[in-house]
């Protein structure tokens, strides 16, 4: 049975990235605890647009966990409490009556507020536009079935390639480090054959437009993988890392 | 050069300078743990690691493995604050997953330098120090076992030695795996080899130090009580 509740929700405002940003709060009535989370803000919306007021601004997109498009840091988790779930599927279930909700948006220097909780995360394309493809013609679909591949091998591959991209590790490290994000985009294609003609290339590339981008270096805290919506495990930025080391040293 | 300028090379830096110190404490443990069976044993170690060319090149090189991993250690956190950017969020978990000490690396580093400091005052200089520069000292430069009798007997330094054990041991229980981590030998089975590994490993090295550290502090506690 759903059940109702109210709670005080405190939400950030921020004007452009120069602004310095403050936070509004509202209480919020009788809210039903099988509305998701992001259906919670389109009420206060609502609520907002018709007092007069300017809504409060938000990322979101496919709103079924899949496209990377939301985001959020919630009482002092991205993507809320939840584990291995982005904002858009977590539910106000997982809250209760007389709760203060603290809604902020990731918080990085590579990540610039463009206002409110939406933040610009076109620092990930760079990363990606630097390496994170193959440029050699890997033939059509059912090509793919030429190339004999582990089932160990593909899984871990899928498994690397589920990063979405929202950039809740770089929100969830201390050091701003974008580093499960990069060693899983770069781990889904070393994994498979396709993948190794350009792996050096592709680990020393994306490596150095994170670093001019300005993330910082991990310090192995292990946060971006508790926090990850898809999961993803540390093990890839091992394996990022060796990658690296392997392309360093044969150069 | 890669291990200045990319992030990863900077943590292989403090990777390979943070093995190599660790495998001197191993050594050191070793050695002092000849003092809770021969003073005479111990002292020879001593005399053996006094002004001899060889240990003086040792030291300097072990000193300088230690300023480096120092340096860079301010200068990744530097960095990381500054990536991290101005604001700081209004609230903050730490998930279950994450230890302690992977997030305090540098406040236990620099209790663990302070405890550095202290144990040089009180051993380096009046040894090495003093046997390469001829200052007159209590006892004989050579004379470890004396120094250490005299040191432990001071309860204030015992605290301060366990303190500064404990602090290490934190250090190393996230540094060891992380140091293999970073070196890119891990992964989802060998992380949980290397977790046990690391603290097995740190807690038997801290065990040795704190043995001798107890053993000369409550023999002379003893000694007082039976005498």
């Amino acid at each position: 049975m759903a059940r109702n509740i109210s709670f005080t929700l405190k939400y950030w405002k921020q004007n452009g990235p120069k602004d310095e940003g403050h936070f509004d709060t509202r209480e919020m009535k009788n809210i039903p605890d099988d509305t998701s989370f992001l259906e919670m803000l389109d009420i206060l919306n609502e609520e907002l647009i018709s007092e007069g007021n300017e809504p409060f601004v938000f990322d979101h997109d496919c709103r079924e966990g899949i496209c990377g498009m939301c985001s959020l840091y919630i009482n002092g988790h991205p993507h809320g409490p939840a584990t291995g779930a982005t904002t858009c599927q977590l539910y106000m279930r997982r809250f209760n009556d007389g709760d203060v909700i603290t809604v902020e948006p990731w918080r990085s220097a590579a990540f610039p507020v463009i206002k409110d909780c939406m933040v610009d995360r076109s620092a990930f394309d760079k990363i990606i536009q630097a390496g994170g493809y193959t440029t050699v013609r890997t033939g059509q679909a059912q090509d793919a079935n030429a190339i004999l591949i582990p089932k160990e091998d593909a899984d871990e591959a899928m498994d690397a390639a589920t990063c979405i991209g929202c950039g809740c590790c770089v929100a969830a490290c201390k050091n701003g480090s974008a580093m499960l994000f990069v060693s899983s985009k770069v781990s889904q294609l070393a994994l498979l054959p396709q993948g190794r003609p350009e792996a050096a290339k592709r680990a020393k590339a994306m490596i150095a437009k994170m670093d001019e981008l300005g993330f910082g270096n991990c310090t192995n805290t292990r946060a971006c993988e508790a926090e990850c919506p898809k999961n993803e495990s540390i093990a890839n930025i091992a394996r990022l890392n060796r990658e690296f080391i392997k392309a360093k040293l044969a150069d | 050069m890669w291990l200045f300028n990319s992030s990863i090379g900077r943590k292989v830096v403090m990777s390979v300078t943070g093995i190599a110190l660790i495998l001197f404490l191993t050594f050191h443990m070793s050695m002092n743990v000849v003092a809770l069976f021969s003073g005479d044993a111990y002292n020879m170690i001593c005399e053996f690691l006094g002004a001899n060319w060889y240990a003086l090149v040792a030291t300097a090189g072990l000193a300088g493995l230690a300023v480096v991993h120092i340096v860079y250690a301010f200068l990744l956190t530097a960095q990381n604050r500054r990536a991290r950017g101005g604001a700081r969020y209004e609230v903050t978990a730490r998930p279950g997953k994450v230890e302690w000490a992977s997030q305090n690396m540098l406040v236990l580093g620099i209790v663990v330098v302070l405890g550095l400091l202290l144990h040089l005052w009180n051993f380096w200089y009046n040894m090495m120090f003093a046997e390469v520069t001829g200052i007159s000292t209590v006892y004989d430069p050579a004379d470890g076992y004396a120094y250490i009798l005299d040191t432990f007997a001071n309860p204030l330094f015992v605290v301060l030695y366990i303190v500064w054990l404990a602090a290490l041991w934190f250090h190393l229980t996230h540094g060891f795996w992380s140091a293999m981590q970073t070196l890119g030998w891990n992964g989802k089975t060998w992380f949980c080899r290397w977790k046990v590994i690391g603290v097995a490993y740190t807690t038997l090295l801290m065990l040795g130090f704190l043995v001798v550290v107890l053993f000369f502090a409550f023999q002379d506690c003893l000694g007082c009580c039976v005498g």
